[in-house]
């Protein structure tokens, strides 16, 4: 009964959302303002019956109701409640769902804050939406029903791939479709505005706040993403550049650049067409990325059973709603038009070049996720692209990126000069300059390439920290008052945008120690025997056998200390699950602010002695990648907070058409 | 270089004369520099970091590429997994059931790893005809086969069927 409930309301919203993707566009451009505010109606009833359907599936799961095919190929008896929750997503059906879900939240939030839009704005927003949500709920339906019934009912489900039986299971897939599908939002502003014609810094002001989130949301599924493939698969690395990470990593890439540019078409004018542009890049990328994750082409934890049908409707989408926004997008964008004009040296071209710069970082990296499929697909061939190509290509265009972003926090808007961006820089220049070549030898390093590497690092984050403090320095020079004035004074905007540059600082700190020193081993031990890495010793004491709900584990207890004191005792475990027969490594980590120590068992090795194969690692400074990237995080949250979005937001519901700042008009004037 | 391609959106600023056209004939000129280098860049990364993946049909063959790195693929064939003294160095033979490659691995396995399971193993064939494996792949679930494995199995097959025709 519970599955036909939730399968019904997934007709019903599939129903309501066919309505909104038409009779509000419709309403806009005819006038029409009854069919205008239905979307409001449409996107709230839309959403409690999607909710509903995803309560339903979850209590399917909840209560093993193995009549439902979906929960019977992913759950289990023995499975402990919470991965039966999670394992609600953990299908290619349920995951599905979980997309669809989160547009219809987002549907619901943007007709809930958009009081002070004008309606016309609104319905417009509303009805692509509707329309994106129309294509993925009659996908679901047609061919990825998640609630399927199978007759005879088996007795015992077939479990949750241990992989997935972990907390990076509640958090990553959830944050990471809140930030592929917040980027519907930006998208409908963007296709709404070529809509209507109205592309000004008003415009940017509405759009904004919801694409920052969408990006921090986005940020925060790649941190945990990596976090747990970095302690889950046993492997020791933080990324692989594995395609389904590349899938993550081209939406943030474009969405990075689609926020700066934002910045500038909000303050200056300028930009619009390029940021229309990012926009549709931005979620056609998440599509796409949903679509090389979901469709198993590609060969990872992500893939499922390949079913043909299921890539062609998915592609037909894709080719649907890029091709279609790209055409209106030719077709409008022209009339929109430029304003407002910048010199050679200005902040608007420090933040164009670093746009084009993660334009292009993109690019290489779709390059190189989608060259082995073409090859493939034109059997001429089968390769793969490793790490190595995106380590070659990537570094070099975030190296000037970040010289950039430096550049960029002191340059005025319009027209700097260079003496004065010397004036201003030039204390960040020296003390980056010393620290980068210093730091090297001072860490004790001496093969020239360790040496470029670990200084062109240091360089990259110290030039952002200096700069970042150049730039608040100028800024609280003119504001008067003691210096605690002086910085309650800032808008939060700007404490957001530190945040995030010295985010960004952290996360480059991390990946160059990490890479310049970390240490691994792997080594043959038995009870009794050490091993040192990286100046810590791990001490192999014993092994032993142990029960969880559903599996049964090897513990090793592993003591680790530092110059003969003790520091605490780490228990890798190596699994074998019940339902799958499947073996797993739990890797044990001494985690701690400068960095982490690691160990994971490998197998048995049968000499009668209880010797196991075991890896262990030191990997200084790892944990600054994830505190780097949550900086980056609050950064985007801080700048949504700022004041100005809700005063801004009371003062247009007055005056609806009136935007505050145009400086295109300024100028003629 | 980056710099300077920042810049083109300064070129749009409408303005006449000849002053103008030359500055925008220099832009074109950065512009096609900056994609020039890029591509570059790009091209030089694609060649020293692409690697091919062979069946072991292909391997016997000899349509390897000599001391350079490639992928083979296949099934461990059962009861060809020994390892060494040291507990570490483990032999094993990779199949697509027409022919066998063998292989060298010394590190830790992965999971997945078992006799009669798909692998994928990174490496270059040494001189007496061993493939030294760096890296060993298997796959995630134990009812995924990777599509490249797949492909091999089934294109032995196929050559397998075709001989037995033939005789």
């Amino acid at each position: 009964m519970i599955p036909e409930i939730g399968q019904f309301a997934l007709v019903l919203a599939a129903l309501l959302m066919v309505v909104q993707g038409t009779l509000p566009l419709v309403g806009a451009s005819k006038g029409i303002s009854a069919w205008m505010t239905l979307s409001r109606r449409t996107a709230q009833g839309a959403f409690f019956f999607l909710a509903l359907a995803l309560g339903c599936l979850i209590y399917s799961f909840i209560v093993n109701d193995f009549s439902v095919l979906n929960v019977a190929n992913n759950s289990n008896t023995k499975l402990p409640v919470i991965y039966r929750i999670a394992a609600s997503w953990g299908s290619h059906e349920g995951s599905i769902l979980m997309w669809v879900f989160m547009l219809g939240l987002w549907s619901c939030a943007v007709s809930i804050f958009s009081k002070h839009l004008p309606e016309e704005m609104t319905a417009r927003v509303l009805g692509v939406m509707g329309l994106v949500t129309t294509g993925l709920l009659f996908f679901l339906l047609l061919t990825s029903n998640p609630f399927d019934r199978i007759f005879p009912v088996p007795l015992e489900g077939r479990d949750l791939n241990p992989l997935l039986q972990d907390i990076g299971m509640i958090l990553h897939p959830p944050m990471l479709y809140m930030g592929y599908v917040g980027f519907s939002v930006a998208f409908a502003f963007a296709i709404a505005a070529l809509l209507g014609g109205r592309l000004d810094a008003t415009w940017a002001r509405w759009s904004r706040p919801w694409t920052t989130l969408a990006w921090c949301f986005l940020t925060v599924g790649i941190l945990i993403g990596s976090w747990w493939a970095y302690y889950e698969l046993g492997w020791g690395g933080w990324w692989f550049w594995d395609p389904v990470e590349n899938a993550s990593l081209m939406p943030w890439l474009v969405g990075t650049a689609l926020i700066h540019s934002l910045a500038v078409t909000e303050k200056r004018g300028t930009f619009k067409v390029w940021t229309v542009l990012l926009a549709i890049c931005t979620f056609s990328l998440s599509l796409l990325g949903t679509f090389l994750v979901r469709s198993g082409v590609l060969t990872s934890v992500h893939a499922f059973a390949t079913d043909p049908q299921r890539g062609m409707f998915i592609l037909t989408f894709l080719a649907l709603v890029i091709g279609g926004s790209l055409a209106l997008f030719a077709f409008r964008a022209p009339k929109v038009g430029t304003a407002g004009t910048f010199k050679i040296i200005s902040r608007e071209s420090a933040l164009l070049a670093n746009n084009v710069l993660l334009t292009v970082a993109c690019g290489t990296v779709l390059l190189g996720t989608l060259y082995p499929l073409f090859l493939d697909a034109l059997k001429l061939g089968k390769i793969s692209v490793g790490p190595p190509y995106f380590e070659a290509v990537f570094v070099p265009l975030m190296a000037p990126l970040v010289f950039l972003m430096g550049v960029g926090a002191v340059a005025r808007w319009k027209e700097s000069t260079l003496p004065d961006l010397w004036a201003r820089l030039r204390w960040a220049a020296v003390i980056t300059l010393v620290a980068a070549v210093a730091l090297p030898f001072i860490l004790g390093r001496t093969s020239p390439t360790s040496v470029a590497l670990l200084a062109l690092g240091f360089a990259m984050a110290f030039w952002i920290v200096t700069a970042s403090l150049a730039g608040f320095f100028d800024r609280v020079k003119h504001v008067e008052g003691g210096f605690r004035e002086k910085l309650a004074r800032q808008p939060r905007s700007f404490w957001g945008m530190f945040a995030a540059h010295i985010g960004v600082a952290v996360f480059i700190i991390g990946v160059t120690v990490v890479k310049g020193f970390e240490a691994e081993r792997d080594v043959r031990m038995m009870p009794g025997d050490t091993v040192s890495v990286g100046g810590y010793t791990f001490r192999f004491e014993s092994i032993e056998d142990r029960s969880g709900p559903n599996y049964h584990a090897t513990r090793g207890t592993f003591e680790l200390s530092k110059d003969g004191k003790a520091i605490r005792k780490l228990y890798p475990e190596k699994r074998v699950y019940f339902a799958h027969g499947m073996p797993m490594t739990e890797a044990a980590i001494d985690s701690g602010f400068f960095g982490d120590r690691y160990v994971s068992l490998g197998e048995p090795i049968n000499d009668g002695k209880q010797s196991w194969s075991a890896r262990v690692y030191h990997k200084p400074f790892v944990t600054w990648i994830w505190y780097g990237s949550l900086l980056m995080t609050l950064g985007g949250l801080l700048a949504i907070s700022d004041r100005r979005y809700r005063v801004s937001a009371r003062r247009e519901t007055a005056k609806p058409s009136l935007s505050p700042l145009e400086p295109a008009k300024l100028e003629k004037a | 270089m980056s710099a300077e391609q920042g810049t083109q959106g300064a070129a749009e600023a409408p303005s006449g004369g000849i002053k103008s056209r030359h500055k925008r004939f220099l832009w074109i000129i950065f512009g096609l520099a900056f994609f020039a280098a890029i591509v570059a860049l790009v091209l030089n990364a694609f060649g020293s970091s692409i690697t091919y993946f062979y069946s072991p049909t292909q391997v016997m063959n000899n349509e390897v590429p000599q001391g350079r790195a490639f992928r083979v693929g296949g099934m461990v064939e059962g009861g060809s997994v020994v390892r060494a003294g040291d507990g570490l160095t483990v032999h094993f033979k990779v199949t697509d059931t027409a022919e066998t490659v063998a292989v060298v691995y010394t590190g830790i396995l992965p999971d997945l790893f078992a006799e009669e399971k798909g692998v994928v193993a990174q490496g270059r064939l040494d001189d007496h005809g061993v493939f030294q494996a760096t890296q060993v792949l298997a796959k995630h679930d134990e009812n995924y086969v990777a599509p490249e494995v797949q492909a091999a199995l089934d294109e032995a097959h196929k050559t397998r069927a075709a001989q037995t025709l033939a005789q």
